[in-house]
């Protein structure tokens, strides 16, 4: 059974003070592909996010992640495939080092304490931060920082990884860090980010969101290079892409 | 650094002495929370103003602290912080029973605070929090408890550097002293109560994600073995023998010839 495949249908989600965050997104991710969400603030990336890694379960709509809809009773299922890397790496680092942090996940899991190290160690060496494993997460720079908290997610071999403003807060040196780590990825990657050079760099695909519905669902390149629609969605054309 | 930014420093301090790599750590450490706990009831059960027979207790500290090479600054800043709050309880005893009556009860509080919160300390900067969570699991604490104390330690310092920074920027616009009324501290402590709030729900979401059920596993699931139980013997046996004996007491007796 695979779970590299993400599908949204017709998803609409109102916050309790009648917030329409996502009104009918519909769209389907497969296997291996690498896709931005992007849109102003406001616009329901977060809330996006969240429906795709089961921390909230849609009320209208459905979301599936490969063959499982999110419902209640399938979260673990969701939560096993769906690698979630939130944006404050303060929020997911809080164990006193490195090492202990990224086995959490699999522990969880009940892995066998040999075959944790394992995937402790193979997780830390995929985002080059092997040397930090002793250290203490809240000492860490915040590259470091954003290096480990996608390692304690890679420990948990999802199918799909979810990023959430992965870019945000980082030097450019730690940025670049970052996306060349995502570019050699070959997981099913969703990543929310306003950062639309990072879009560039490691999206072939874009869905681009606006006040809860989808504007545009396509290739990154012609997406973000279509002035009159990043206009009407309050973006920008990207650095790279300007003349 | 002063104020609150330096006591968050000192506990970060002493939480980073755990991430050593010991001998004295590899011990069970049900073993040192349970002689800890032990320490504590004895040392709670002397009648007031009792300070030569609680002396004998702090054998167990200083072993701890010298067996594990505690550095003695960054333990002795982390003592400090809960300093104020005792010496709220042991001082008015000064004024209440003036003289030798009221410096025996306040020299009794504030040794029994030193021999308490040194040893619980001590455990944080040998064990660590993780681990003493884990102990506190298996001796059957509730589920709940564990995890709060996890997860308070570790958000302690994220809470207390927001209060902090909430506090700077408060300070930058406040010219002395305006916007430091005390009418200032609702709204704030408000704020950082809603922040923690946020706070909390996203730190909820991370754990989920990475599948915690309520428990937390160890890295290094400790086995209690031989060398545990007579380690946790003997220094029960040694605590229990000074509550039932002073030892100050008969050895002064003894050096001193007297009945």
């Amino acid at each position: 059974m695979s779970h590299h495949l993400v599908e949204a249908e017709n998803l609409r989600h109102v916050w309790p003070d009648g917030t329409v965050a996502l009104d009918g997104v519909t769209f389907r991710i497969t296997h291996g592909e690498s896709v931005g969400i992007v849109g102003a603030n406001g616009a329901g990336k977060s809330t996006l996010l969240l429906h795709l890694c089961g921390a909230l379960v849609p009320r209208e709509g459905r979301v599936r992640v490969g063959d499982v809809p999110v419902t209640k009773t399938t979260l673990e299922t969701v939560r096993r495939a769906v690698g979630t890397v939130f944006q404050d790496p303060d929020d997911q680092l809080f164990l006193p080092t490195v090492r202990d942090d990224v086995a959490f996940g699999p522990l969880n899991l009940g892995l066998p304490p040999e075959d944790v190290e394992t995937r402790v160690r193979d997780a830390l060496d995929a985002v080059d931060a092997g040397p930090l494993a002793p250290r203490a997460p809240w000492r860490l720079s915040g590259g470091e920082k954003r290096r480990v908290a996608i390692a304690t997610v890679l420990a948990m071999n999802p199918d799909v990884l979810v990023l959430d403003e992965p870019s945000s807060g980082l030097d450019p040196r730690s940025r670049r860090e970052v996306i060349d780590l995502l570019r050699a990825f070959h997981h099913t990657r969703i990543v929310a980010t306003h950062d639309l050079d990072l879009v560039l760099d490691v999206c072939g695909r874009t869905i681009v969101l606006d006040r809860g519905k989808v504007a545009a669902d396509g290739p990154t390149r012609s997406l973000l290079a279509d002035e009159e629609l990043l206009a009407r969605c309050r973006l920008e054309r990207p650095l790279s892409l300007r003349g | 650094m002063k104020g609150p930014g330096a006591s968050l420093a000192a506990l970060r301090d002493l939480d980073a002495l755990s991430a050593r790599d010991l001998p004295l750590a590899r011990l069970d450490p049900r073993v040192p929370l349970l002689v800890t706990l032990l320490l504590s009831v004895l040392v709670a059960s002397f009648p007031r103003g009792e300070v030569q027979a609680l002396v004998p207790f702090l054998l167990w500290p200083a072993t701890i602290a010298s067996l594990a090479a505690v550095p003695v600054r960054p333990f002795f800043r982390a003592l400090l912080v809960p300093l104020p709050f005792v010496l709220l309880a042991a001082l008015p005893a000064l004024f209440v029973e003036p003289g030798p009556a009221g410096r025996a009860i306040a020299a009794s509080v504030l040794l029994r605070f030193l021999l308490t919160v040194t040893s619980a300390l001590l455990l944080a900067a040998v064990w660590g929090l993780p681990a003493l969570a884990w102990a506190m699991q298996e001796l059957g604490a509730p589920a709940v408890l564990v995890t709060q104390v996890l997860v308070l330690w570790r958000y302690l310092f994220v809470l207390g550097e927001e209060a902090v920074r909430m506090d700077r920027a408060r300070t930058m616009r406040s010219f002395g002293r305006r916007g430091r009324e005390l009418a200032l501290a609702g709204p704030f402590l408000g704020t950082l109560l809603l922040r923690s709030q946020d706070r909390a729900e996203r730190i909820d979401r991370a754990l989920r994600a990475r599948a915690f059920t309520g428990s937390f596993p160890a890295l290094r699931p400790w086995r209690f073995g031989a060398g545990d139980a007579a380690f946790l013997l003997l220094w029960s046996a040694a605590l229990v023998f000074f509550r039932l004996v002073d030892v100050p007491g008969a050895l002064g007796r003894l050096l001193t010839g007297a009945a």
